[in-house]
């Protein structure tokens, strides 16, 4: 396996903080003051790697696939996260803000057992494990990722849920002082908080969906989604909600975010689907991050041998 | 002193492409090269290109009227990255793929005003020169009135592409709004033989 441990991360590709803080005012002034309008896009800063806690006991799972891993850079630091900011470089740029220390997660509705989980009684619910998966983004990208984590699974069965349970809508936390994006702005909002994303509950028992609590072996950065997000790699990476703080059994199919705000662009499933543009580009093919040439975009994001069969029956390009 | 004004200003038009230069050799494209230079080419056309727009009206309002030596220089810059824009997208983007790139201009309403700006852009460049200006006439002024088109199509190819946040674009639309309501103030507020005066001392002024 390609797998890079954060000790085999030379000290040559972490950015010394007075490098880049120097590279940052180097960029802003040779563009000068003026070109204000300009520059908010134009300048962003790049690249910072971290070093996060290793995580003990990590088993490899056989859920993985063998393709070559993105570096702990790309994946930390070319993020869609909107409480952080609408850049690919803000999350990384405002991960300080969001803070994980004492995070609970709520579980309510047609369960029997509704109860608030603390983060760390949740990193016990279930051995933690490796899982390379693919994540195809709606915007034509993807990433190979090894995520750790465990089968959404294990928690849905400690609440057992009643038999009205027919979908679980999760929801990410809304705090404007650890997610700055969150506060309103003179232009407006770029999303109605809080984040909310929803999966059958078929769809939620599926082995492959997993909850992540890291990436690499160490706690998941804050820019990815911490302490604890969705990985559904099935669909596009929107539905892999972040930083949830709860969750709620429901008998309705609930509303989502991206859903919600433009209906005709994206649909509850979001099963990645080269046959269904997004009405503003096309869905056929993707960027590897890292590579040059564009890849043909797979049914189902190359997942359709262990999850096409939950939606037979559908006119996927109805439910798309 | 100002002589050595307009150089500089196409210096200055030139930081941006140092700037992504350095950034391309110092590895600090991020981890999707293609798409920062695709964003940063676009950004740049169209800043400059509202910066073309804005000579007009602040030589009016400044009364400062060397600032149209300026205006000329600063629409091909807005042609030039422009035309780096458009050449991201055709080699590194799609890699020649024409067959996709004629379905994406005719099938993507973004890639269809941001084509038809880019394609207005031309003209205009070609028919910059002085020679150019002297043999057209009248007509040079009614051709370059399309420059109104390029931009209107270059914030509309902005404001399409984006998935929700469309402040920034929005941005670009305020600004662009403020400058053609600039224009459209002018010729409502003049009656008819101040407003062939006008036009006959621009000609001149060109």
């Amino acid at each position: 396996m390609l797998i890079k441990k954060a000790a085999d991360i030379k000290a040559s590709e972490i950015t010394a903080k007075e490098l880049y803080l120097n590279r940052r005012q180097f960029i802003a002034s040779a563009a000068g003051a003026g070109l204000a309008l300009a520059g908010g896009e134009l300048l962003s800063p790049t690249g910072q790697a971290y070093a996060l806690e290793k995580l003990p006991n990590v088993k490899k799972s056989s859920y993985t696939v063998n393709e070559k891993l993105n570096s702990l850079k790309d994946i930390t630091n070319y993020n869609n996260f909107y409480e952080l900011g609408t850049e690919k470089t803000d999350p990384s740029d405002n991960a300080k803000f969001l803070t994980t220390k004492g995070w609970t997660v709520e579980v309510e509705g047609e369960v029997k057992k509704a109860k608030t989980f603390a983060i760390e009684d949740i990193m016990k619910l279930a051995p933690l494990e490796e899982r390379v998966y693919r994540m195809r983004c709606v915007e034509a990208w993807s990433m190979v990722i090894p995520w750790v984590g465990f089968p959404l699974s294990a928690l849905i069965k400690q609440v057992e849920p009643t038999n009205s349970a027919k979908y679980i809508q999760f929801v990410t936390l809304v705090d404007p002082k650890r997610m700055p994006a969150q506060k309103p702005s003179l232009f407006g909002n770029s999303i109605d908080w809080p984040y909310v994303e929803g999966l059958r509950m078929d769809e939620a028992m599926h082995p492959l969906a997993i909850f992540s609590v890291g990436l690499y072996g160490e706690v998941l950065p804050a820019q990815n989604g911490a302490p604890l997000r969705l990985v559904v790699p099935w669909k596009y990476g929107f539905k892999s909600i972040k930083s949830i703080v709860k969750l709620r059994f429901i008998e309705k199919q609930p509303a989502t975010s991206w859903n919600k705000m433009q209906p005709q662009e994206y649909g509850f499933y979001s099963n990645v689907n080269p046959e269904v543009d997004h009405p503003r580009w096309s869905q056929a093919t993707e960027r590897r991050i890292g590579e040059f040439l564009r890849r043909k975009t797979l049914p189902f994001n190359g997942y359709g041998e262990q999850v096409a069969s939950m939606y037979k029956g559908m006119d996927l390009k109805k439910h798309y | 002193m100002l002589s050595y004004l307009k150089p500089a200003a196409f210096a200055l038009c030139l930081v941006p492409l140092a700037q992504l230069a350095y950034r391309a050799y110092a590895g600090e494209l991020g981890a999707n090269p293609i798409e920062t230079i695709t964003r940063f080419t676009g950004s740049w056309a169209l800043f400059i290109l509202l910066a073309s727009l804005s000579v007009t009206p602040l030589r009016k309002i400044i009364g400062w009227n060397e600032l149209i030596k300026y205006r000329r220089m600063l629409g091909l810059f807005a042609f030039f990255y422009a035309l780096l824009h458009f050449s991201t997208f055709l080699v590194l983007d799609h890699f020649f793929d024409f067959a996709r790139i004629a379905k994406d201009i005719i099938k993507r309403p973004y890639v269809t005003a941001g084509f038809t700006g880019f394609v207005l852009m031309i003209p205009l460049a070609i028919t910059s020169t002085a020679g150019m200006i002297r043999r057209l006439g009248k007509r040079w002024q009614q051709l370059h009135r399309l420059v109104y088109v390029v931009a209107i199509a270059g914030v509309i190819h902005f404001y399409w592409l984006v998935k929700s946040d469309i402040r920034r674009p929005a941005q670009y639309g305020a600004v662009l709004l403020l400058l053609l309501g600039y224009r459209l103030v002018v010729i409502w507020r003049k009656p008819n033989a101040a407003r062939v005066a006008t036009k006959f001392s621009a000609v001149r002024s060109n």
